[in-house]
């Protein structure tokens, strides 16, 4: 830049030089730039983390387990309805959801003509259902089981069925991926001894995708607990007093808790929400451990 | 059929008890068959359920749905236009959309065209992590971190407390994990053989990656971005705790916003009993978020569709 002369007798070379370097600096820039892409979002996550256990973990303690929550006195509040609720619901949920989805896995990777069109329908259906958002089900809870045929009243029955339905497709998917990684050799040694395809499945089939079908089963339950909307929509106790004794009760849950926290202007009533969440999410995390924990150390390699 | 021969060869002798057991084959297909009908059964009803409520909505408020620009169904004197509803869930998935399309492709490329095997096995389980954390803990970080922290100490923006941009924000990083997985099983399913003829030519890694994986991805790219939006658009608790209820028509960012989801969730809390417009306002709601939904899903599955390169 100095003077034209220069640039000018250099010129030939400094072009390819200063391309060659140029590429190779948009080469490194854009690798970082994809580096960093990634970096962004764990640095939320850490940070997202951090702040929680910050802001939560001075309102944890045993009591907070247990108690009931309170409107006046912060320092006496807990979560022990809400956290008795997400287990009823879990219960309600698992009874429904587990008969259900993996019947409806078995059907269509053991039984179903996919030529058939009512097959497809399901086929279909299923991938749909799982792009549905989670307040649907919960106006679908709210108008069959809440109120309209069933009127159950915003217990914890309707709530876990409600949840159920949400996390079906889930199930049904993990369900459907486990059976297909048994080898079709299985099967065909199961009938070459004489065994009927009812017989192959449930004897060889089931107890080989187990592993499997266990893994999806607590991922389906872990995605359940940690929906709030569904159950807002169908009514439940934002303030439960005293914990719920059996799925007739009203439905509350960890989830529900926490948001009335969060709603709460008071500036106390923040923490307590922070260290519900904690408890949440340690939850969430132990239920996943078990997961992968289960997938690695029974899954079969065939 | 075979069994059959066999009984009729060997009269009392039922080789594998085999009649018996082919009745009881029968019945436990249909009971299976009867079990997947359940999840067709679901949409049946989600569609009945919310259709049923919402044709005495729209029989009482009729066009003013679509045309009015206020929403305020609780007051004395109700109005029911969907508009800034639309706004607020257009304008807070937009934020999302516009982190989580560069952050999601960005970690796409990364994980597929330069990441090693290890550093793979790593990033991509902690990604799952985000996708495992419940939306309500997105819509309290939201709410106590972004906004004051971020939003207003940081980077000194006039924020209220509740606004659509630190919503959108989380929100895009809630969509990110869906957009980053999706898009790279996409570009991992391109043919090494079309990288090395790049490379062959002299191409770099980052027009290999750019000119080459990118559009043989696209199908899968887009599809992963329109579910992304999807999920973005049927969000409740991110934009219920962080963005206010404010139905508004302005495209403001910093003020607080009113979403489609939000109002259902915020109706639904009220206890409207059944019949009222109230109550019914939740359904109409309801209907036009799944139509929504349902639209953006069929683009993707059709896209997916229509511009899958079929590679042998």
């Amino acid at each position: 830049m100095s003077s034209a002369a220069e640039a000018a007798a250099a010129g030939a070379v400094r072009t390819s030089f200063k391309s060659g370097r140029s590429t190779r600096i948009w080469e490194l820039a854009f690798k970082g730039c994809l580096a960093s892409c990634i970096l962004v979002s764990l640095l939320v996550l850490v940070v997202l983390l951090e702040q929680i256990v910050n802001d939560g973990i001075g309102s944890l303690s045993l009591g907070f387990l247990t108690d009931t929550p309170s409107r006046i006195d912060p320092a006496s509040s807990g979560i022990g309805p809400a956290l008795t609720g997400t287990l009823w619901l879990m219960l309600v949920c698992t009874v429904f959801i587990i008969p259900v989805g993996v019947a409806t896995a078995v059907y269509l990777e053991e039984y179903a003509d996919s030529d058939r069109w009512f097959n497809r329908v399901i086929e279909v259906n299923i991938q749909n259902l799982a792009a549905v958002p989670s307040i649907v089900y919960g106006v679908l809870g709210l108008a069959f089981l809440v109120r309209g045929p069933l009127s159950m009243g915003h217990v914890l029955l309707a709530g876990g069925l409600t949840l159920g339905l949400l996390v079906l497709p889930v199930l049904i998917v993990a369900g459907r991926e486990a059976i297909r990684a048994v080898p079709p050799s299985i099967r065909e040694g199961s009938m070459a001894l004489g065994a009927t395809r009812w017989q192959t499945v449930w004897k060889q089939v089931l107890p080989a995708s187990l592993p499997g079908i266990a893994t999806g089963a607590i991922l389906s339950l872990s995605r359940a607990i940690g929906e709030t909307a569904p159950l807002i929509v169908i009514g439940a106790a934002a303030f439960a007093t005293s914990s719920p004794t059996g799925i007739f009760d009203d439905v509350t849950a960890l989830p529900i808790q926490i948001f009335s926290w969060i709603s709460d202007p008071q500036p106390e009533f923040k923490s307590l929400a922070a260290a519900g969440i904690i408890v949440l999410m340690v939850i969430l995390l132990a239920m996943n451990a078990v997961a992968i924990w289960l997938r690695n150390r029974y899954e079969r390699k065939w | 059929m075979e069994a059959g021969t066999q009984v009729a060869a060997a009269p009392g002798t039922h080789v594998l008890g085999a009649r018996r057991r082919r009745w009881g084959e029968g019945a436990i297909k249909a009971a299976l068959l009867l079990a997947a009908a359940i999840s067709v059964l679901t949409t049946v009803l989600i569609v009945v359920a919310l259709v049923k409520e919402s044709v005495p909505f729209f029989r009482e408020v009729g066009g003013a749905f679509f045309t009015g620009d206020e929403w305020s169904p609780l007051f004395n004197d109700p109005e029911f236009g969907v508009r800034p509803l639309v706004i607020g869930t257009l304008l807070v998935t937009g934020i999302a959309v516009l982190v989580a399309v560069p952050v999601g492709l960005g970690s796409a490329i990364y994980l597929s065209e330069y990441a090693s095997p290890r550093t793979r096995r790593i990033v991509k389980p902690i990604l799952e992590v985000l996708v495992g954390v419940p939306t309500i803990v997105f819509g309290f970080f939201a709410l106590t971190f972004i906004t004051p922290t971020i939003l207003q100490d940081l980077l000194h923006l006039d924020v209220q407390v509740f606004n659509a941009l630190s919503a959108g924000l989380i929100m895009g990083f809630m969509i990110v994990p869906t957009i980053a997985s999706i898009s790279e099983d996409a570009m991992s399913a391109v043919p090494q053989g079309l990288r090395e003829g790049a490379y062959g030519m002299g191409a770099t890694r980052r027009q290999v990656s750019t000119r080459v994986v990118f559009p043989a991805a696209i199908s899968g790219i887009v599809a992963s971005i329109v579910l992304g939006i999807s999920r973005g658009i049927g969000e409740t608790m991110i934009v219920l705790i962080a963005a206010g209820l404010a139905p508004s028509n302005g495209l403001n960012p910093v003020d607080p916003h009113a979403t489609i989801t939000g109002f259902m969730a915020a109706t639904a809390k009220g206890d409207n009993p059944a019949g009222t417009i109230g109550y019914q306002s939740i359904f109409a709601l309801g209907l036009t978020l799944f139509v929504l939904t349902l639209v953006m899903n069929m683009i993707a599955i059709r896209f997916v569709r229509k511009y899958r390169q079929v590679y042998e």
